[in-house]
C-alpha cells in the first residue's frame, strides 16, 4: 500500500466506524474491497493489519453493539473474510477473538442488524472468502457457524438462501479434498467433522421428503458435482444414492426440476459417468417416472451426453419424441406413426398432459421442438435420425394450429381446438421447421412443408411473428434446395414454388403492418444474396413487381422498413435485379437515380437505421466495384464521405471510416502489412504510383474525414480513425522517398488546425491538403499512444486507489456541510 | 319464461320473450339473402341483363320465361327484389308489449312489424341506433324505388312449382312469406313509435320488469340489455365487441403478462414468477416505448368509435340469450384490414380500381380510418376514394356528432378543433369525396385508378351494380368484399363470367368463440340460449370444435319458429307491506335468529305491484245504506286460529298416549314418518314431518282427545 493511502486510512477507519456518518454510496464500499482484495492478493495481510491498525479497529469496533448500518456490518465480515483467507492472517485474528465475535454467535448474528438481508449476504461471503485453508474447519465446526448456514439455506432473501447454499458446497469441498491421503473412506466416521455435519444435513433433508428442504439438498448436491472433480464425490454419491431413488418412489415426485439438474450433473461428472455405480439405472428410472414436461430437459440432457448405454439413449429419444408421437396419431388414422423409432408411441399420460389445458399443451410442444431443434445440429445426435417423422409433425403441428388439417380422432379434434390460433406453438414449430431444412426428406413431405409455409405466408391471420418466422423457415428450405442435375441452376419444383411465393411477398411489401414489410424486406435481401445469380430467380423476380416495390419502400414512413429497404435495394442493385434494369435505354439514367436516392437517404433521413444501411450499400458496392461506383469512384467516394462526416450517429460516421479503409486499400494496393505473420518483407509502394494514389485520397477529402474522426467524441470512431491512419503510415511511408524528393512540406497550418480540433473547434475546415504534409503530419502524430489511451477505460485518469480514498472521505465532508447549510 | 324464435338467422334475431306477464320483443332483424336469388337492378340500362334468356322446364315448358331468367347457368327470379321476413304466425303479434333494437342492423325489419302486424306497443331504442337505422333504410328504400320495375314475380312461389325449379330457388325458404321492400312513409311511421334511451337508463315495463340497455361495444350506439325483476334477470346478448379502446399494445401487453404467467414453467414459486413478469412487461412497456406509435396501425381502430362493451352489469343472471357472434369466426378482424389494404394498393399500383360494396355506415369507418393511416405509407395519396350512397353525407357528418356515444379516446377529440373521425380530413383534403350517386357531379369529378365505397353488399341494387358492369370484364380491377352478411360467391354469380379479381376479407368485430367463452366465464350465467348454429362447428370446418359455445350446462339452442320454455323456476315475489301495518307485527322468536309473526292483512296487486295492507276494522253494525254497502266489500274476518310449529317425538307421545289410557298402541315406521296405530280404536295417527293427520271413524270425541294430546307437543303463536 503506498503510503498516501496509509495517511488516508486511519480517517477512512474513523468515519465508517462513526454510525452518524453513514456512507452515501455503497459502490465505494465495493471498490474499496475490491482494493483490498488486490493488497491481500499481492502481499501479506497479516503485514497489512500489522503496519494499519486501523483496520483492526475497526473490524473490533463492529464488535460492539451499536447502530452501525447494515452496509458497514456487511463490508466489515466481508472484509475481515478477505484478511482471514491468509492462515497466519485468520490465527492473528483468532487470538485477537474477533473471528468468533464477528461470525459466531455473539456477532451480529444475535443482532438486530441479522434482520438485513445484505447483513445476512455479508455475513456468508466472509465466510466463503475466510474458508480457503484447512485450519477454519475446525472454527467452522466449532463455532455453530454451520447450524446458522443450513438455517439460510431457506432465506427469505434469494440471493442469501443461494450464496449459504454455495457456500456449503465449498466447505463441503475444502474438508473432503485431502490430494495426498488418496480417496476417503466409505466410512463417515472417518470423515472430518464439517463434512459428516454436511452430508448428515443433506441426508436427513432427502429423507424428509418436504419439497423445500429436498431442493436445497438437492441443489447442494447438484453445484457439488459440477464443481467438485475429487476422487471422494465417488464415494458421496454411493453414499447418497440409494436416499435419492427412494426420492423416485414418492408420489407425487418432490423437487422433479432439481431432481433432473442433479443426475445430469452426476452423469456429466468425469469421476462418476465412466464408472457406473447404479447411476444409469437411476437415470433410466427417472425417465419412467416424471411427467412428460419435467423428462423432456432430463431426456436432452441425457442424448447430450457423450457416452452412455445406447439403451438409455433410445429411451430418452423416446420420451423426447412421445409428444410428437401423439401429434402424429391424432392426426393419422394409421396405428402408430410411421418411421419413429421403435417405441415411440404417444403413451395417454402424454396425451392427458397434451389436452389437459391450453397453456400445459403449447408448453409441452414448445419445449419438445425447442429441445430437438437443439439436439439436431449436435454431433451425438440420436442416429438414424428419424427426418421424416418429425418433419411431418412440425407440419401437422403447424397444420393443427391455423385450423387446416382434418383430425382422425377425438384427440385430434381436441387438439385442433387447443391449438387453434396459437402463435406460440407456432412460432416454435416454424423455428424446428427452419432447422429440419438441414437435411432433405421424401419429396411429397418436402411438397407439404412447402405447401404449408404459403399458406401460412398467405394467411391474414399470421401473426407479424409468425410471419417472419414464417420468412425465415421459407428462406432456409429455400437455400438448401437441390439443384436440378447437370445445370447450376434451380431445380423445377423451387421454380414452381417460386412462382406461387412472389406474389405472396409482393402483398406482403403491401401490408400496413410494418413488422410485415419489414420482415418481407429481408426475406428479398437474403434471397437475392444467395440466388442473385441462378437464372429461374432472376427470371421470377424480375417479373414480379418486387423489385419496384422494394424501391417504393425506400420512402416509407417507418425507418426500420426504409433502412431494410435500403438493403434490399441494394442488394438487388449489387445483383443487377434493380426494379428497371431491364429497360436497356432508361438504364444509365435510373441507376443513377437509385445512387442519388440512396445518397439522398444518406444526408437527409431523420432516422439513423436508414442512414447506416445507406453506408453499408455504399461500402459493400465500393469493395464489389459496382458498375454505378466503378464509373466514377472518387467522385462517389468523395460524396459519401462527405455526407458521413456531417452525420450525428456515430455508427454512420464509423461506417465511412469502414468505406474510407476500403477505397485506400483499393488505391494503395491490398496492404500485406496487414497479415503480421507473411513472410514477405511489406512491399514497398513505388513513389511515383504511390504520390498519384495519395492524391486521389487527397481529393476525396479522405484525410481530413480521417483527422475529423480521429479527434471524434464518440471512441470508437476515433479508435477506427486511428487504425486507419496507422494503416496509411505503414502503407506510406515505407519507401520513405516522397517527402525528401518534395522537399519539407509546411505542415504548421493542418497541425494547428489539428490542435483546434482536438480543443473542439469542430467547426473550422482543413483547406486542401498537400499529400506530403498528411505524411509529415502522419509521422509527427503519436498515433500508438493515443491507440493505446482510447483503449483504456473511460475512468482510466481517475481511477486509483488513493481518488478512492478521498472520494469517499469527501462525501462525508460535503454531507455535513449540507447538513449545517440546513440549519 | 317462453322465448319465441321468429328468426333463424343469427345475427339477424328477431325472438320474442315472455316474462312476468310482459311480452318482449328482443330485435328485429331483416334476412335480406333472400334477395341473392334475384336478378341485379341495374342503375343504367344493361343490355346484358335485359337480353338474358328466360328460363324454361326441362321438358321445353317456358311459362316462367317472364319470372325466372337464366345467367351463366344459374337462374334468378327477374322481379322487384324481397326479403324473408321474421316469423309472423308463431305468436299473435299485436300483443308484444315492447320492443328492444340492440343496433341498427338488427333492426330492419320493424316497419314490417309495426306497420302490418297490429303492433300498438313501443320501441327501445339508443339514438344513433335509430339516425343510423333510419339512413340504412332510407338508403335500401331509395335502392329500389330509384329503379322502378313494373313486374312483380309471384308464380314461381307455388310450391308445386318451386319444387321443379333449380337450387337454390328450390330450397328457398318460406318463400310464401317474402316480401317487398317498406315504403319510406312506412319507416316513418315505424321510427316515429320508437322511444330513445340512454345507457344504463333503467325503463319500467307495467311495474313488473325493468329494461336497461348496455353498452355493447360493437357499433354506434349499439347495446345489449337486461331485462330484471326483483328475483330474476334475463341478458340478453347481441352483436358485442371486446376490441377494446385501448391501444392495441398495451393490451397485448396485457396479454403477455397473463400468457407469462400461465406458461412459466411449473417449477418456480409464484414470487419468483410474478418477478419474471412484472419485469417482461416494464420490457414490453419499454420495447413499446422505442418502437413506437406506428403498431397501432394494424390494429383495428373498430369498435373504437363506440363505447366498451360493459360485461360486469351482465353478471348473476339466470338466463343469458347469446345471438350476434362473429360470422366468420376464422378470420380475425385486424388480419383482414391488412388484407384489404395490401389487395387495395397493389391493385391501384398496377392501375386498376377496386370496388367494396358496403353499407354507409359500420365497417365503412374503421375502413377510411385505416387507409388515413395508410395510404400516406402506400404512397396512395393521390387516388381518389369516393363513397357513394344516397345518405354517404348524413352519415360521414352523423358519425361526429354523436359524442357522448363515442368512447373515450374520440370523445376527446369532440372538444378539440380536431374532429373524432379522421375521415374529416380526408374530405378536407379532397382525398375522400362523397356524393349521392353515379348521376350528376360524380360523373364530372370521376378519375381512374379510383376506390369507390358504395352499396349494396348483396350487389343486387345499389350503384355498386353499375361498378359491377363497368368493371367487371377487366382483370386490372378488384372488388373487395368487407361486410361478412353475404356469401360472395352468391352475391357475384349474375355477373359471371367475371375477368375482374375477387378479394374476400370479411371484417366483423362480434365476439368469436374464444372471446365468448372468456365472457361466459367471467358472468357465469345460470343458462345460456342461443341459436342452433353456435352449438355445432360450422359445416365446412366440422373439426373444428374450437368454433362453438361450449359451457356448462350446455348451451339450449333454438331454431327459426321454435318455441323454448326457459328452465327457470320463479320462487319469490316481491311485496310491499303498509308501514302500519308493519308496525302492528309481533315477531316471535322460535328459534335463534328466526322470528316469525303472523299477518292478516289485505293483498293489494295492481300494475304488477303487490302491496300488503292492514285489514279493515270489523264493520259496526249496519245502518244505513252507505254502510252496508261498505260492510258487502269487506272480506269475511273469521277469528283467527294459532299457528302451530315444532315437532313429535313419537316415543313420548306414545309414552303420552299409554298414559292417558290407550294400551295397544303400535308405531309402524314409513318412508315419510311415523304411523301410530290405536288397534282398538281402529284409530291412525300419521305423523309426518309438515303435516299430521288422525284418521278414526266418526268418533269426533276420540279425534279431539287425540288432537289435545297432539297438540301439546307443539308450539303455539
Amino acid at each position: 500500500m503506498d503510503p498516501e493511502c496509509s495517511q488516508l486510512l486511519p480517517a477512512l477507519c474513523a468515519v465508517l466506524a462513526d454510525p452518524r456518518q453513514p456512507v452515501a454510496d455503497d459502490t465505494c464500499l465495493e471498490k474499496l474491497l475490491d482494493w483490498f482484495k488486490t493488497i491481500t492478493e499481492a502481499g501479506s495481510s497479516l503485514q497489512l493489519l500489522q503496519e494499519n491498525p486501523c483496520l483492526v479497529e475497526l473490524l473490533c469496533h463492529v464488535l460492539k453493539p451499536q447502530g452501525l448500518s447494515a452496509r458497514v456490518l456487511s463490508f466489515s465480515l466481508r472484509l475481515a473474510g478477505v484478511f482471514a483467507a491468509q492462515e497466519s492472517c485468520f490465527q492473528y485474528l483468532q487470538q485477537a477473538e474477533l473471528l468468533p465475535g464477528l461470525f459466531g454467535e455473539a456477532g451480529p448474528l444475535g443482532q438486530a442488524a441479522w434482520s438485513a438481508p445484505t447483513v445476512r449476504s455479508g455475513w456468508i461471503q466472509g465466510l466463503r472468502s475466510l474458508a480457503q485453508h484447512p485450519s477454519a474447519l475446525p472454527f467452522l465446526a466449532d463455532c455453530g457457524t454451520l447450524d446458522t448456514i443450513f438455517s439460510l439455506q431457506g432465506d427469505s432473501s434469494l440471493f442469501v438462501a443461494s450464496a449459504a447454499g454455495q457456500l456449503l458446497v465449498h466447505i463441503l469441498g475444502l474438508s473432503l479434498q485431502r490430494p495426498a491421503e488418496g480417496p476417503p473412506s466409505p466410512q463417515a466416521c472417518d470423515w472430518p467433522v464439517c463434512a459428516q455435519k454436511i452430508v448428515g444435513h443433506i441426508e436427513g433433508s432427502l429423507r424428509s421428503m418436504a419439497t423445500p428442504q429436498v431442493t436445497q439438498a438437492l441443489n447442494v448436491l447438484t453445484t457439488t458435482f459440477g464443481h467438485c472433480h475429487g476422487p471422494w464425490m465417488q464415494v458421496l454419491w454411493e453414499r447418497l444414492s440409494p436416499l435419492v431413488a427412494c426420492l423416485l418412489q414418492e408420489d407425487p415426485l418432490p423437487a422433479a426440476h432439481s431432481l433432473v439438474d442433479l443426475l445430469l450433473s452426476v452423469a456429466r461428472s468425469p469421476v462418476l459417468s465412466s464408472s457406473d455405480c447404479g447411476l444409469w439405472e437411476t437415470l433410466a428410472q427417472t425417465l419412467r417416472r416424471l411427467s412428460p414436461a419435467q423428462a423432456g430437459p432430463l431426456a436432452l440432457g441425457i442424448l447430450k451426453l457423450q457416452d452412455c448405454p445406447q439403451a438409455l439413449r433410445a429411451q430418452a429419444f423416446g420420451v423426447l419424441l412421445q409428444p410428437l408421437a401423439c401429434v402424429l396419431t391424432a392426426a393419422d388414422q394409421a396405428p402408430g406413426p410411421p418411421g419413429l423409432p421403435e417405441g415411440t408411441t404417444g403413451d395417454s399420460v402424454t396425451v392427458d398432459t397434451l389436452l389437459s389445458s391450453k397453456s400445459a399443451c403449447a408448453g409441452l410442444l414448445c419445449q419438445t421442438l425447442a429441445h430437438l431443434e437443439l439436439l439436431q445440429p449436435l454431433p451425438q445426435r440420436p442416429s438414424p435420425w428419424p427426418q421424416a417423422p418429425l418433419l411431418g409433425a412440425a407440419v401437422t403441428i403447424l397444420r393443427f394450429c391455423n385450423g387446416s388439417a382434418a383430425p382422425a380422432s377425438d384427440v385430434g379434434g381436441r387438439l385442433c381446438a387447443i391449438l387453434a390460433g396459437c402463435v406460440r406453438v407456432q412460432r416454435a414449430a416454424l423455428d424446428f421447421l427452419g432447422a429440419l431444412a438441414q437435411e432433405t426428406g421424401p419429396q411429397e413431405l418436402v411438397t407439404q412443408v412447402s405447401a404449408v409455409l404459403l399458406e401460412y405466408l398467405r394467411s391474414p391471420d399470421s401473426s407479424p411473428t409468425v410471419l417472419k418466422k414464417a420468412f425465415q423457415a421459407t428462406l432456409r428450405w429455400l437455400l438448401s434446395s437441390p439443384r436440378a442435375p447437370g445445370c447450376c441452376d434451380l431445380d423445377p419444383d423451387t421454380q414452381l414454388f417460386l412462382r406461387e411465393l412472389l406474389p405472396v411477398l409482393r402483398k406482403r411489401l403491401c401490408s400496413p403492418c410494418w413488422e410485415v414489410r419489414d420482415s418481407g424486406l429481408e426475406f428479398l435481401t437474403q434471397v437475392t444474396r444467395h440466388w442473385g445469380g441462378q437464372a429461374g430467380f432472376r427470371h421470377a423476380l424480375l417479373a414480379s413487381e418486387v423489385p419496384e416495390l422494394a424501391e417504393q419502400l425506400l420512402r416509407d414512413p417507418e425507418s426500420y422498413v426504409r433502412a431494410s429497404a435500403v438493403t434490399a435495394v441494394g442488394q438487388l442493385s449489387s445483383q443487377g435485379l434493380h426494379a428497371t434494369a431491364a429497360s436497356p435505354e432508361q438504364l444509365g439514367g435510373q441507376k443513377e437515380s437509385l445512387l442519388a436516392e440512396l445518397l439522398h437517404v444518406l444526408s437527409t433521413d431523420s432516422e439513423g437505421f436508414p442512414r447506416r444501411a445507406a453506408m453499408q450499400v455504399f461500402t459493400e458496392w465500393l469493395r464489389d466495384r459496382h458498375a454505378d461506383v466503378a464509373e466514377d469512384t472518387e467522385r462517389f467516394v468523395a460524396r459519401v464521405l462527405q455526407a458521413a462526416s456531417r452525420d450525428l450517429d456515430w455508427e454512420v460516421r464509423a461506417q465511412g471510416l469502414e468505406l474510407a479503409l476500403v477505397f485506400l486499400a483499393q488505391t494503395l494496393g491490398q496492404p500485406s502489412a496487414r497479415c503480421p505473420y507473411a513472410v514477405a518483407a511489406p512491399q514497398a509502394t513505388p513513389p511515383g504510383p504511390l504520390a498519384q494514389a495519395l492524391r486521389a485520397l487527397s481529393r476525396v477529402r479522405l484525410f481530413e474525414f480521417a483527422f475529423r474522426a480521429l479527434f471524434d467524441c464518440d471512441r470508437p470512431v476515433a479508435q477506427k480513425s486511428c487504425d486507419l491512419l496507422l494503416f496509411l503510415r505503414a502503407q506510406a511511408t515505407p519507401s520513405g522517398g516522397l517527402q525528401e524528393a518534395e522537399g519539407s512540406p509546411d505542415v504548421v497550418p493542418v497541425e494547428a488546425a489539428l490542435q483546434r480540433w482536438r480543443a473542439g473547434e469542430q467547426g473550422e475546415p482543413l483547406g486542401d491538403l498537400e499529400p506530403e504534409a498528411v505524411l509529415a503530419v502522419l509521422r509527427s502524430l503519436d498515433l500508438e499512444g493515443l491507440r493505446g489511451a482510447l483503449a483504456e477505460s473511460s475512468d482510466h485518469v481517475e481511477k486509483s486507489p488513493q481518488s478512492l480514498l478521498q472520494d469517499m472521505l469527501a462525501t462525508v465532508g460535503v454531507r455535513g456541510e449540507n447538513q449545517a447549510d440546513c440549519y | 319464461m317462453k322465448l319465441y324464435c321468429l328468426s333463424g338467422h343469427p345475427t339477424l334475431p328477431c325472438n320474442v320473450l315472455k316474462f312476468k306477464s310482459t311480452t318482449i320483443m328482443l330485435d328485429c332483424g331483416l334476412d335480406m339473402t333472400s334477395t341473392l336469388n334475384f336478378l341485379p337492378l341495374p342503375l343504367v340500362q344493361s343490355p346484358r341483363l335485359s337480353n338474358l334468356p328466360g328460363w324454361s322446364l326441362k321438358d321445353g315448358n317456358a311459362f316462367l320465361d317472364k319470372e325466372l331468367k337464366e345467367c351463366s347457368g344459374h337462374v334468378f327470379v327477374d322481379s322487384v327484389p324481397e326479403f324473408c321476413l321474421p316469423e309472423t304466425e308463431l305468436i299473435d303479434l299485436s300483443t308484444v308489449d315492447v320492443i328492444l333494437i340492440s343496433n341498427y342492423h338488427c333492426m330492419m325489419a320493424l316497419p314490417y312489424i309495426t306497420e302490418h302486424t297490429g303492433f300498438t306497443g313501443t320501441v327501445y331504442a339508443t339514438e344513433p341506433t335509430v339516425q343510423i337505422g333510419r339512413l340504412l333504410m332510407e338508403e335500401l328504400v331509395n335502392f329500389i324505388e330509384r329503379v322502378p320495375k313494373a313486374q312483380s314475380a309471384s308464380l314461381w312461389k307455388n310450391k308445386d312449382i318451386q319444387r321443379l325449379l333449380p337450387s337454390p330457388l328450390k330450397d328457398a325458404v318460406e318463400v310464401s312469406t317474402w316480401r317487398r321492400c317498406y315504403t319510406m312513409q312506412e319507416v316513418n311511421s315505424a321510427l316515429s313509435k320508437i322511444q330513445l334511451v340512454g345507457y344504463s337508463q333503467k325503463i319500467e315495463l307495467f311495474g313488473a320488469v325493468q329494461v336497461t340497455p348496455l353498452s355493447s361495444g360493437y357499433a354506434l350506439g349499439s347495446s345489449n340489455w337486461i331485462i330484471q325483476s326483483h328475483y330474476e334477470k334475463v341478458s340478453y346478448v347481441s352483436g358485442s365487441s371486446l376490441l377494446t379502446t385501448h391501444p392495441q399494445h398495451l393490451t397485448a401487453a396485457v396479454d403477455t403478462v397473463h400468457q407469462s404467467l400461465v406458461e412459466l414453467p411449473s417449477g418456480l414459486g409464484f414470487w419468483s414468477k410474478l418477478v419474471v413478469v412484472v419485469f417482461l412487461f416494464l420490457f414490453y412497456l419499454i420495447f413499446c416505448r422505442i418502437i413506437g406509435r406506428k403498431r397501432c396501425l394494424l390494429s383495428l381502430p373498430s369498435s373504437s368509435f363506440s363505447q366498451p362493451m360493459d360485461q360486469a352489469s351482465l353478471k348473476n343472471s339466470d338466463v343469458l340469450v347469446l345471438t350476434g357472434l362473429t360470422q366468420i369466426p376464422t378470420a380475425n378482424p385486424d388480419g383482414m384490414v391488412g388484407e384489404f389494404c395490401s389487395n387495395l394498393a397493389l391493385t391501384v399500383r398496377n392501375g386498376g380500381n377496386v370496388l367494396v360494396p358496403c353499407y354507409p355506415s359500420g365497417v365503412i369507418y374503421d375502413l377510411l380510418e385505416c387507409l388515413y393511416q395508410y395510404i400516406d405509407s402506400a404512397g396512395l395519396s393521390n387516388i381518389p376514394f369516393y363513397f357513394i350512397s344516397p345518405v354517404a353525407n348524413s352519415s360521414l357528418e352523423f358519425s361526429q356528432i354523436f359524442a357522448e356515444w363515442l368512447c373515450h379516446n374520440k370523445q376527446t377529440k369532440v372538444y378539440l378543433p380536431e374532429p373524432p373521425f379522421p375521415h374529416a380530413e380526408l374530405i378536407q383534403t379532397n382525398k375522400l369525396r362523397h356524393y349521392p350517386s353515379i348521376h350528376g357531379d360524380f360523373s364530372n369529378d370521376f378519375r381512374q385508378p379510383c376506390v369507390v365505397f358504395t352499396g349494396h353488399p348483396s350487389l343486387r341494387f345499389g350503384d355498386v351494380v353499375h361498378f359491377m358492369e363497368l368493371w367487371g370484364k377487366s382483370s386490372l380491377n378488384t372488388v373487395i368484399f368487407t361486410e361478412p352478411d353475404f356469401s360472395y360467391l352468391e352475391a357475384l354469380a349474375p355477373y359471371q363470367p367475371l375477368a375482374m379479381k375477387c378479394i374476400y376479407c370479411p371484417i366483423d368485430t362480434r365476439l368469436n368463440f374464444i372471446q365468448v367463452s372468456k365472457l361466459l366465464k367471467e358472468v357465469q350465467p345460470l343458462h345460456v340460449v342461443c341459436p342452433e348454429q353456435y352449438t355445432q362447428p360450422p359445416p365446412a370446418q366440422s373439426h373444428r370444435m374450437d368454433l362453438m359455445i361450449d359451457c356448462q350446462p350446455p348451451a339450449m339452442s333454438y331454431r327459426r319458429a321454435e318455441v323454448l320454455a326457459l328452465p327457470f323456476k320463479r320462487l319469490f315475489e316481491k311485496i310491499e307491506i303498509m308501514p302500519e301495518l308493519a308496525d302492528s307485527l309481533v315477531p316471535m322468536e322460535i328459534k335463534p335468529g328466526i322470528s316469525l309473526a303472523t299477518v292478516s292483512a289485505v293483498l293489494h296487486t295492481k300494475d304488477n305491484k303487490h302491496v300488503l295492507q292492514p285489514p279493515p276494522r270489523p264493520a259496526p253494525p249496519t245502518s244505513g245504506k252507505k254502510r252496508k254497502r261498505a260492510s258487502e266489500d269487506i272480506p269475511d274476518c273469521k277469528v283467527l286460529k294459532p299457528l302451530l310449529s315444532g315437532s313429535i317425538p313419537v316415543e313420548q307421545f306414545v309414552q303420552t298416549l299409554e298414559k292417558h289410557g290407550f294400551s295397544d298402541v303400535k308405531v309402524e315406521d314409513t318412508a315419510k314418518g311415523h304411523i301410530v296405530l290405536l288397534q282398538e280404536a281402529e284409530t291412525l295417527i300419521q305423523i309426518e314431518e309438515d303435516s299430521t293427520h288422525i284418521i278414526c271413524d266418526n268418533d269426533e270425541m276420540l279425534r279431539v282427545r287425540l288432537r289435545d294430546l297432539v297438540l301439546k307437543f307443539l308450539q303455539k303463536f
